[in-house]
């Protein structure tokens, strides 16, 4: 048997670039092999095994959702925000650097026939993880609108790269006063009205999880959500990153890894 | 080629180095041919089903990590019925890792889980026992002897005792493990260790405390290995920080007839193929054609006044 003939590959791969697109946020463009991108799906991640050096050792891998994975140019994209050691030393590769990668791993989103209408609702580093979702719709022929959350315009991401897919896009800030769940709720409700909202999708923001899943109840509409939680295998052995979530029976803890990290919206619950 | 058989008892295992518990699980056939390795290691279950501790459940240290995941099990039906017929697709010996409250707990779970397809018992003697203040029945003689004569008339398969490392009295503990029945030891789990967040001033995981795994454990569980290989007449499984060829090597020389990797295998999935890859092709450039020429090879022999400060050591 070849490496090929199993779902998970560890892979070095080169680093094509690793530029900041804002005062906050980075995106990391990896070299991949085309057979490896055709198997990434929306809302899966890498893990990844951030560089090593004399200030830093970070021991774990760092989960990070696939912001892009393109067959057809080679290419890995992640997007993502320097928040502690891992995110640190990753901020630090340069072009022609080789990363470490693990993956793909866990559930994409799921796109059912009849979803010929979906609304992504995203915040922050969410709109990395649901951006994969406008390839997708574009490429199976379905409307797209984006709800793009930041705290102000200056973090505001994906915006080009939505319309760009042909997606419809309403960015909304702290910074105006147009983020919060009560000014959004009105906005969402139109967009159900016009009947632009088949499913829903979400990430990034806790605040925004609860607001779709009232309107998900509301209205009957499905919906899926996409989930962080720290790792340490990621594909299923150690029971790190465990969360709970409503089920018919009862409440049960569920693998972010494994049994996701994507999750019917309305059995997720808060952090 | 070399010839990585190693026997453990009445077990003769391919290749010396297999899975530790709880970092395991047949999920890790998609990424590589889980055949390739000497035994599967399953996670500790008990017999009733339990939830786990409160996440964070893991946090990184220098050199390895601390996890307090607090031994999540779906209960011993669910295992009987569902996991271990996964298993059945594979030729390699299959070890189920149990964990009880009380000696008597401990013997009912062990009867249940000696099915066919079963080929050894790994019993997590680290645990907390509840009739003795949650001590861990390993961190005493007296506690190992008394769980290990229970397991001992419960099951005829063999049983491997699993070690503690918060014990200071390494010896006396895989003597009576071996007196009282068992037929390996495996040395060592993990270390009860701690880490706190300074800005936020709370402890990094959940539970507080946690068990320290990885390159940093090692030094303490290879000396271990040694202290139990040296003491007893039944195998030693070395376990603790095994991640590159040269720690095996630490391991095997110092008595272990086999190994089990952990953490390792978080960062390196398929690191267990590639260090049984490695062995074989160290031993070829060595000339050494089988592991009991490798086995306990450890020179110590003009360190007698070093041994003397090694027995009083924990």
């Amino acid at each position: 048997m070849s490496v090929h003939d199993f779902p998970i590959r560890q892979a070095a791969l080169p680093v094509l670039s690793n530029n900041k697109v804002n005062e906050e946020y980075r995106q990391l463009i990896l070299r991949a092999p085309s057979e490896l991108m055709a198997r990434c799906r929306p809302g899966q991640f890498f893990h990844l095994l951030c560089p090593t050096t004399s200030e830093s050792a970070p021991f774990l891998r760092r989960p990070m959702s696939i912001y892009a994975a393109l067959a057809d140019r080679e290419e890995l994209h992640f997007l993502y925000k320097v928040t502690g050691l891992g995110t640190g030393t990753l901020a630090r590769l340069q072009t022609g650097d080789v990363m470490d990668v693990l993956g793909p791993l866990g559930n994409g989103f799921t796109l059912a026939d009849d979803w010929r209408n979906l609304l992504l609702v995203a915040r922050g580093v969410g709109l990395a993880t649901l951006a994969p979702l406008a390839h997708a719709a574009k490429d199976s022929g379905r409307r797209l609108t984006a709800i793009c959350s930041a705290r102000h315009a200056d973090v505001l991401m994906s915006v080009q790269m939505f319309e760009g897919l042909g997606a419809d896009v309403i960015t909304v800030t702290d910074q105006d006063g147009t983020s919060t769940p009560d000014a959004l709720r009105p906005v969402i409700d139109n967009l159900v009205a016009q009947g632009r909202v088949d499913a829903m999708f979400t990430c990034g923001s806790n605040r925004l999880l609860k607001l779709c899943q009232q309107v998900s109840a509301d209205h009957g509409i499905p919906g899926e959500v996409a989930l962080e939680q720290q790792m340490a295998c990621g594909i299923g052995m150690c029971q790190c990153c465990v969360r709970s979530f409503r089920k018919p029976g009862g409440i049960v803890q569920l693998r972010v890894c494994a049994e996701g990290p994507v999750f019917d919206m309305a059995e997720a619950m808060g952090a | 080629m070399a010839d990585l058989t190693t026997k453990l008892g009445s077990l003769t295992l391919q290749s010396p180095i297999m899975p530790a518990s709880g970092t395991f699980t047949d999920e890790l056939a998609q990424v590589f041919d889980l055949g390739l390795i000497g035994a599967h290691v399953t996670k500790t279950i008990t017999a009733e089903t339990r939830g786990g501790n409160p996440t964070p459940r893991v946090c990184e240290v220098a050199g390895g990590m601390l996890n307090s995941i607090g031994i999540p099990s779906k209960g011993v039906d669910y295992f009987v019925d569902h996991v271990i017929p996964i298993y059945r697709q594979w030729d390699a010996p299959l070890v189920v890792s149990i964990s009880a409250g009380t000696a008597d707990d401990f013997a009912r779970l062990c009867a249940r889980v000696s099915q066919p397809g079963v080929a050894a018992i790994e019993v997590n003697i680290s645990c907390p026992n509840i009739e003795e203040d949650g001590k861990a029945f390993a961190m005493r003689p007296e506690t190992t002897i008394r769980a290990m004569e229970a397991l001992r008339a419960a099951s005829d398969l063999p049983l491997w005792a699993k070690l503690s490392p918060n014990t200071g009295q390494t010896v006396e503990v895989a003597q009576a493990a071996e007196a009282a029945g068992a037929d390996a030891l495996v040395v060592a789990n993990t270390l009860l260790a701690m880490a706190i967040d300074v800005d936020s001033r709370k402890p990094r995981l959940g539970n507080l405390m946690g068990g320290l795994s990885g390159p940093s454990l090692k030094p303490i569980t290879l000396r271990m290995a040694y202290q139990a290989a040296r003491s007893v007449s039944i195998p030693v499984i070395g376990c603790g920080g095994i991640s590159t060829l040269q720690d095996v090597l630490e391991y095997l020389i110092a008595g272990a007839a086999a190994v089990q990797v952990g953490t390792a295998s978080f960062r390196e999935p398929a690191i267990m193929p590639r260090l049984i890859e490695e062995l074989a092709a160290w031993m070829d450039a060595q000339g050494i054609a089988s592991l009991p020429e490798l086995i306990g090879s450890v020179r110590d022999d003009e360190a007698s006044d070093a041994m003397i400060y090694a027995e009083a050591a924990p």
